[in-house]
């Protein structure tokens, strides 16, 4: 199949390319920017004058549920959920029922991925036996089976000699470990940001330090065993210090947060509205500043969804009874975007800390435009307005805040591999 | 940067008259005062032979107690049928929700029965918030304690126990004593002072007992009782629960009585004239010495008749609020 993408803006962090031409895609692959390759007959045009093209999105963090959760979302349905948000390539995390932590699961999502054909998935492992903490989790058979990397999620490492025999396990292989910093003790019960918001409504606070504290461990072990780690959704303003500190040092770390953190503070929790509950939580006003400078000095490589789907039971109960989180998946984009109309970044910064970014997290070969890479992309249209709704959202979890808003940047066409996987007018 | 709805509002009608009692936050002055003027006509009212008042004729109360609790279920149970509503007693902590309900199933069951105005404790903060967004338009919902959030009508009938003593708001220094961290009662007391005009609010206690930021509510903070109840009018107890000394918030009942403990060595640092508050019940020799809590400053057992007195206004006031909105509403043709 041969696709003729006209007249579009071309941003490709990459290539440091930022300029409007035609892109040409020939059997699944790049072909060429600006002049149609010889003897180029296009099977299908698609015009793109005022629209962006930029490489598909990578969401470093995403919650497909599947197996075992289907009732919040299968792996088809937030696949489409992803491709209608331009995202081509996905972390999936291992916490579903059963875990990944053995071959047969990872390959399970693997297969379940390429039936559907809407989006990479690439699986996160556990790395440690169900999730518990205590044993290790066969890693390099995980590898092996297609893991990408390895995280023990929110479920605490409580001992550090399993933390770093952990970390020295996985640096014999070269393996990727991602935590999500908590410390158990201190975030234990807590529902949203210990802060003048928590005080207020009487909900239990998670204090800054539970991630501090444990961003600060694995610093330390990570530094001890020099593995391969990247810290993901970080919260807290003081965990970009720790990070930017850890690199001046010279240590080789990485570090992504969550969208709803750069723009949301727990302020929002006003009047328990339990589509504000996340973990980690909304932060205080300092905690955004904090994450938007790290951004921009590019302390934090990444900007994910941390998609979470859940089904409407889940929601509705009391705020601290309800189940965290936010499905992100199909407005990553156009939240993003607003980073760009606050002039925080200029867009093709943007389109790097979802792009090429988070490919060198993962140390993948993805998240460009060069000839001949694989031709996933995404074409949106930056001035297009649209409103959330239950209806029209892919995803199976419709737990998002932003329900009902109007948001500014439409995906147009998501290309995978060479073929559309999605498209709106 | 988004327009997500305002979550304060929720218990007024467009006109700010109340529908639902979820909270002191956000209710201006006058209509605190109409509270406690209302209030105050019916505690006249049961000085009188014939008790009852016809406002709540045909109504029916549901009192839904996730969280057991005798007191403040008879005091709501008798405010109502002194307004002459039929009453629903549901103790729910041991029946539907030990099977698996869910609060949403419950709370649509007892829809189904039709009644007016739902009562609710729960443990939960925001249980009541909830319970307001998820029933039909038309059910009023009071707030009777949820989680550590709110405790409005005990805050309002503290407020008319101090209005009855002091004559007003606008002179008075209150100092609120004790487990902050974990009362629903404290956060009222402290949205009702200071919407009220109460020029100062004291907090006393040790950090532990203390949440974050608390300052932020525009309250003093002291850990110290003889600077924090120098000179004060008011002085409000709290009840100090015996888990806080296994979850390693204090060391002993015995070290807190003797530091933040009302005796009456520590009461004299305070104004001459002042009252002692308690939202009962009490612990004698851990957060109050009996001479002090049975002494001519206490005004514990006021604070328990005002408690009908309040829970009568409370209701009768949403309860026009919804009739009100409900004639509005037919009128626009909605």
């Amino acid at each position: 199949m041969q696709i003729k993408i006209a007249g579009g803006r071309i941003i490709d962090p990459a290539q440091n390319i930022d300029r409007i031409d035609d892109l040409f895609i020939i059997k699944g692959r790049i072909a060429a920017i600006g002049d149609a390759p010889d003897g180029f007959v296009a099977d299908e045009e698609f015009n793109a004058e005022g629209q962006i093209v930029c490489p598909g999105i990578i969401d470093l963090c995403a919650h497909l549920r599947e197996p075992g959760l289907t009732q919040k979302g299968t792996i088809a349905s937030e696949t489409a959920a992803a491709a209608a948000g331009g995202i081509t390539t996905l972390v999936a995390s291992p916490n579903t029922k059963p875990i990944v932590d053995n071959t047969a699961v990872a390959e399970l999502v693997q297969d379940r991925a390429t039936d559907a054909g809407m989006a990479r998935v690439l699986p996160l492992g556990a790395l440690t036996q169900s999730l518990q903490g205590e044993q290790l989790a066969p890693l390099h058979a995980l590898a092996s089976s297609g893991c990408i990397g390895f995280t023990n999620g929110r479920y605490p490492i409580d001992s550090s000699r399993v933390m770093l025999r952990a970390l020295e396990y996985a640096a014999t292989h070269d393996l990727l470990v991602i935590f999500q910093a908590e410390d158990r003790a201190l975030a234990a019960e807590g529902c949203m940001h210990e802060g003048t918001t928590a005080t207020r409504l009487g909900l239990n606070g998670i204090p800054s330090a539970a991630e501090t504290i444990e961003v600060s461990r694995c610093l330390i072990l990570i530094e001890e065993t020099g593995v391969r780690a990247h810290f993901g959704q970080l919260s807290c303003a003081q965990s970009v210090l720790l990070i930017q500190n850890a690199r001046e040092r010279g240590l080789n770390v990485t570090a992504d947060v969550a969208i709803h953190n750069l723009l949301l503070t727990d302020e929002e929790v006003n009047g328990f509205n339990s589509l504000f509950h996340v973990i980690p939580p909304l932060r205080s006003q300092l905690d955004r500043a904090g994450l938007r400078q790290g951004l921009v000095t590019d302390t934090l490589d990444a900007i994910c969804s941390d998609h979470q789907p859940q089904d409407a039971i889940s929601k509705e109960a009391p705020f601290a009874a309800t189940e965290p989180g936010i499905s992100g998946l199909e407005t990553l984009l156009p939240l993003s975007l607003m980073l760009v109309e606050q002039q925080l970044i200029e867009l093709p910064q943007l389109i790097e800390k979802l792009t090429t970014g988070p490919a060198k997290v993962l140390g993948i070969e993805a998240g460009s435009l060069e000839v001949g890479a694989d031709a996933d992309l995404c074409v949106f249209d930056p001035e297009a307005t649209w409103k959330v709704s239950e209806a029209t959202l892919k995803s199976r979890g419709k737990n998002t805040p932003f329900i009902n808003t109007e948001l500014k940047g439409r995906v147009t066409l998501t290309i995978l591999n060479g073929r559309p996987v999605h498209r709106s007018s | 940067m988004f327009n997500f709805p305002d979550p304060t509002q929720a218990q007024l009608t467009k006109d700010g008259q109340l529908k639902h009692f979820l909270d002191i936050e956000g209710l201006p002055e006058s209509l605190l005062l109409e509270v406690l003027d209302t209030a105050d006509s019916f505690v006249d009212m049961s000085e009188q032979q014939v008790k009852k008042v016809p406002l709540l004729r045909g109504k029916t109360v549901a009192n839904l107690f996730f969280e057991n609790s005798t007191r403040t279920l008879s005091t709501f149970e008798l405010a109502a049928k002194r307004l002459s509503a039929d009453v629903l007693n549901l103790n729910i902590s041991t029946s539907s929700t030990k099977k698996g309900e869910t609060l949403k199933d419950t709370l649509m069951t007892l829809e189904a029965m039709h009644s007016d105005m739902f009562v609710v404790r729960h443990s939960d903060s925001g249980a009541a918030h909830f319970i307001a967004s998820q029933v039909t338009p038309n059910v009023a919902i009071i707030n009777a304690g949820d989680g550590r959030h709110a405790h409005p009508t005990q805050a309002m009938l503290d407020m008319m126990t101090i209005r009855r003593h002091k004559g007003g708001f606008k002179h008075l220094k209150v100092a609120i004593v004790g487990d902050i961290l974990h009362s629903r009662v404290a956060r009222s007391q402290i949205h009702a002072l200071k919407n009220l005009g109460v020029p100062e609010i004291r907090l006393i206690a040790p950090r532990t007992l203390l949440p974050r930021n608390v300052e932020m509510l525009g309250v003093k903070v002291f850990t110290d009782m003889a600077q924090g109840l120098r000179d004060a009018d008011v002085v409000i107890m709290l009840r100090l629960q015996k888990e806080r000394m296994t979850s390693a918030l204090l060391p002993s009942e015995s070290e807190f009585f003797k530091l933040y403990g009302l005796s009456e060595e520590k009461l004299a640092f305070a104004h001459p004239e002042a009252i002692v508050m308690h939202p009962g019940p009490i612990n004698r020799g851990v957060e109050i010495a009996s001479s002090v809590a049975d002494g001519p400053k206490s005004v514990i057992l006021n604070q328990v008749t005002n408690g009908i007195a309040v829970r009568m206004a409370v209701m009768s006031m949403a309860m026009s609020g919804q009739v009100a909105e409900r004639a509005k509403k037919l009128e626009a043709g909605e």
